[in-house]
């Protein structure tokens, strides 16, 4: 059966033959067409430096490393589909993959048929843990809790504005931190919540309200969960309404070095950005991973941002794994990864936890003119991820154990597993 | 009398430079809230330079030596190497490589800290306008050695916009007092302010506390305060309205702007024409090549983009037309499917050469901003500027189809097509440039739209429903239709969007239409007679 599937190979990739004698295949599932492309190419392109320099290194367990790249074009069901490609046809080890937390939610089930592995590297709202995904984003206790604890703390906001775009992710993190809030003591009238749709434009009303609404006296916030294109003309009618970053400073959990280049940031300087790394932090590993990426791209221009820190670190990561349990087969390297530890960029420690997600050092940063960050606070150390947020009425009593519970949905009062169960 | 107290006598002068320098270096280390304390110390000093280190270090041009620790100020931080200047003789001091100096941060805190310190230095500047908004900065921080500034300055000043501000300022320093008289004269002079941050202070001496009992112990007080805070809201929601009606027109015009074009092609010549959109983002595409052709021009190359943007779209237009679309007359269903098809590789052309990330168009600094008005109303230059825009471009075609030959070809071929041909039009000539000229609007549209929202493939897209919804809204045919329609949907859209959010006003609107057409279905202002049966 493998003989034959080898011949088969050898017959329609015959240029490969002499590299693929004995070779690991790693899926990339990013977008490199349509919408999201803009920045999951950048993804992409960070996964195969990381497979090239293992390469160089001598690849893992003695054989080569294999970039299986596919392109999902921003199709939310076509990420499923291609999901199943990698697993079933390609054979994949593992996969890299997935921006938007739809694109998640489509191959979720793919994975968990298929039993694949993947490494989801971005920011997102939580409440889900997988026991075949990694995620090396930021859950919500990793960047939002800590920019709003922040602006209350550091900054004496008492009055919040939460902008949003309408989709899954913003929705469910003010849900989050709305509840996080009103346990703080703010009055919901304390708290003006809004949606506004994908690429939308004309903010003059919505930058007046805000400005209403941070008249009042009290120190006022906005904390943006504004994604993609729409944060430019949010920014510029910000500025042009003459609302400045210290009079109301605005919090994004979407705007990052990637998507400042080639955007006038004038009107950005000094509002705040909320995430695990930041390419102005000054340490020897990040100079190196920057150097390494320029050399790579062959563009010195280039910017890396937290999301490609977190593909350092989930690449790193499953390379330890595979190590450890001296073996591809994604059961043994699941169970292996769990403890397992990293140096991440900034020069702290990324550590596996049993709920699947990893230890983050938490910073924010203001905007500067030259579209990099200047970072104005950082947590003490690293903040374990929590896979169900302890402020929602539904998933605090909720916990994710794939060590010793098997189960990413545990009810700690029922005392039982609901969804996906191995037991 | 302030640079009076600013300067010292000789003799200390070399000590207390030392001093200065000694505190100027704490910054370096210093955490964000030591380097407030430090500005505070700083500003204290009386060092002649304290106005020129701390605006530097507002500016982010305050700098310091890796290879010697010394603090120095930067000229411009925008060449490299940097021209250096002592920040205490203030004379040039050379230049160095930008990597072998290491900036003085500031947050936002140390900022606002920084811009009320500054402010009081600005109160003497011999311009009306930089002391008007120091004035207004040292407002929303009254303390005494400010309102001590204030009270000498209003002695002196002489402009009456800058007296009123100083008058208000000090009539909010005075309901501290305990004078009960003092304290009614100030909330008079109070009560014509149109400031929120005045309000607020008012509103305060309303407020009752957790207990239950009124903060303001004094009736008489109370009452005027409370009176006041009425007028003042009053006032304010009055130019809130104003707002939100400006708001509405040049949200409404923008929608005018991006059917206009399409009122031509589409209502004149019955072409559904889906590349409409795209043929927008060519507009602001053209911007953006203009502006790179250009750097350092931005205000000139937007004005040149206008024209630069009409030939592109419009050529394009012609070259659509005389390819594809006169092929398709009288066949709406594969005009639809055809310039579809044409967006698609308009789309795809423009993510080749430009890649497929957002472009950025800068605005020139006429654009940016906004022109105040009072305290509680402020337009936004852009939005006037396209505003005003809209109107120009709206009356010029007008003149063009109204006044001048082809316009007169193009109203006569649109009537009655056989006619016009038998009178000795070439029709042919005359769809071709009809085509061109809403393509060239088109364009016109996307030069106003690249200040507005990103330029990008997509831009077209967003953009296309909206402009058809405009053209059957207000007739099909009709540009004073287009006009009263774009403009009447985009005061609606603003004035429920306050209460219905974005993405449901959007839907009501839609709602709306769609009933409207079903009472009238040729729009607001349908075309009359025959011809108009035919169609």
């Amino acid at each position: 059966m493998f003989a034959t599937g080898w011949l088969l190979a050898s017959v329609f990739v015959y240029s490969q033959v002499a590299a693929a004698q004995e070779t690991i295949k790693v899926g990339v599932l990013h977008s490199l067409s349509g919408t999201m492309a803009i920045s999951e190419t950048t993804l992409k392109d960070t996964i195969l430096m990381m497979i090239d320099a293992q390469n160089k290194k001598g690849g893992l367990l003695g054989k080569k490393l294999q970039a299986v790249v596919v392109d999902p074009a921003s199709n939310w069901p076509l990420f499923a589909e291609k999901a199943a490609q990698l697993l079933e046809k390609d054979k994949v080890a593992v996969v890299f993959g997935c921006w938007t937390s739809v694109s998640r939610k489509s191959v979720l089930p793919v994975f968990e048929k298929d039993d694949g592995l993947l490494f989801y590297p971005v920011q997102y709202e939580g409440e889900e843990s997988s026991k075949n995904v990694i995620y090396t984003g930021a859950a919500p206790n990793q960047q939002a809790i800590p920019a709003v604890d922040y602006l209350m703390k550091e900054v004496g906001v008492k009055r919040w504005v939460l902008e949003g775009t309408d989709y899954v992710y913003p929705r469910t993190t003010n849900k989050i931190l709305e509840a996080y809030l009103l346990a703080k003591g703010v009055k919901s009238a304390d708290i003006s919540i809004n949606y506004t749709p994908f690429g939308y434009s004309d903010w003059q009303s919505r930058v007046a309200a805000i400005k209403k609404f941070g008249s009042a006296g009290k120190k006022t916030a906005v904390v943006s969960t504004i994604n993609g294109d729409a944060n430019v003309p949010f920014y510029k009618e910000l500025g042009n309404q003459k609302i400045s970053a210290e009079d109301i400073p605005v919090v994004a959990f979407s705007v990052g070095e990637e998507e400042l280049s080639g955007v006038d940031t004038k009107p950005l300087v000094g509002h705040l950005a909320a995430w695990n790394y930041f390419e102005s932090i000054n340490t020897p590993a990040n100079k190196a991973f920057i150097n390494q990426w320029h050399a790579f791209i062959k563009n010195p221009k280039r910017t890396t941002n937290d999301p490609m820190e977190a593909h350092y670190i989930g690449f790193n990561l499953w390379v330890k794994a595979v190590e450890k349990a001296k073996s591809t087969d994604v059961e043994k390297v699941i169970a292996a990864l769990p403890g397992l530890e990293t140096p991440n960029l900034t020069g702290g420690i990324a550590k596996v936890l049993p709920n699947h997600h990893i230890t983050k050092p938490v910073y924010i940063g203001e905007v500067k003119a030259d579209g990099q960050f200047n970072v104005v606070w950082k947590s003490a150390g690293t903040v374990p991820g929590d896979a169900w947020s302890d402020y929602l009425p539904g998933s605090k009593d909720i916990e994710a154990d794939w060590v010793t519970l098997k189960c990413g949905n545990y009810n700690k009062v029922t005392k039982k597993c609901s969804g996906q169960n191995y037991k | 009398m302030l640079s009076l107290r600013l300067i010292t006598p000789l003799h200390a002068q070399s000590s207390n430079d030392a001093a200065f320098l000694s505190t100027l270096g704490e910054l370096r280390e210093a955490s964000y809230d030591d380097k407030g304390a430090i500005v505070e110390r700083l500003s204290r000093s009386g060092h002649s330079s304290v106005r020129p280190v701390l605006t530097a270090l507002l500016d982010g041009r305050l700098y310091s030596r890796n290879s010697d620790q010394k603090i120095f100020i930067v000229k411009s931080a925008d060449v490299d190497p940097f021209n250096l200047i002592d920040p205490v003789s203030l004379k040039p001091a050379g230049s160095a490589a930008a990597d072998s100096l290491t900036q003085i941060g500031t947050n936002n805190g140390l900022r606002r800290l920084l811009r009320t310190t500054v402010a009081r230095f600005a109160l003497s500047s011999p311009d009306a306008v930089v002391r008007l908004d120091a004035v207004r900065e040292m407002l929303k921080s009254l303390d005494d050695p400010t309102v001590t500034l204030l009270r000498e300055r209003a002695a002196v000043e002489t402009n009456s916009g800058v007296k009123k501000e100083i008058a208000s300022a000090l009539a909010l320093a005075a309901l501290d007092g305990s004078d009960s008289k003092a304290r009614l004269e100030a909330i008079a002079t109070l009560r014509q302010s149109l400031s929120q941050d005045v309000r607020n202070r008012l509103a305060l001496l309303v407020d009752k506390s957790p207990g239950g009992a009124f903060v303001e112990s004094d009736e008489a007080v109370r009452r005027a305060a409370a009176s006041a805070v009425q007028s003042i809201d009053g006032w304010r929601s009055f130019y809130s309205d104003i707002q939100t009606l400006f708001f509405g027109l040049s949200l409404g015009s923008v929608l005018v702007l991006i059917a206009i074009g399409l009122a031509i092609t589409f209502g004149v010549m019955g072409v559904i024409n889906m590349a409409h959109g795209e043929l927008m983002m060519l507009g602001a595409y053209t911007t953006y090549a203009v502006q790179l052709a250009m750097p350092g021009h931005i205000g000139t190359s937007i004005l040149l983009a206008i024209p630069a943007a009409f030939i592109v779209s419009g050529l394009t237009g012609v070259l659509m037309e005389r390819t594809i679309i006169q092929f398709l007359y009288g066949r709406p269903l594969e005009t639809l499917l055809a310039t579809f098809g044409v967006s698609l590789i308009l789309q795809q052309t423009v993510r080749s050469i430009f890649s497929a990330n957002n472009r950025s168009v800068l605005t020139p600094e006429w654009m940016s901003g906004s022109l105040r008005l009072n305290d509680a109303l402020a337009i936004t230059y852009n939005r006037l500027y396209i505003v005003i825009f809209t109107l120009i471009v709206f009356f010029l075609i007008l003149l063009v189809l109204k006044r001048t030959r082809i316009g007169l070809d193009i109203r006569a071929v649109s009537q009655n097509r056989s006619m016009a041909k038998a009178m000795g039009i070439r029709t042919e000539w005359v769809d071709a440039m009809t085509f061109g000229l809403g393509s060239g609007i088109a364009g016109v549209a996307g030069v106003a739209l690249s200040q507005l929202t990103n330029v990008g493939p997509n831009l077209g897209q967003s953009y296309i429903i909206d402009s058809f919804m405009v053209v059957v809204f207000g007739g099909v045919g009709n540009l004073w239709g287009s006009l009263i329609g774009g403009m009447s949907m985009g005061t609606v859209n603003e004035l429920l969007e306050p209460y219905a959010g974005a993405v449901l006003s959007k839907i009501l609107i839609l709602v709306a239409l769609i009933l409207f057409i079903q009472i009238r279905p040729r729009g607001l202002f349908p075309q009359k007679g025959r011809a108009a049966e035919d169609k």
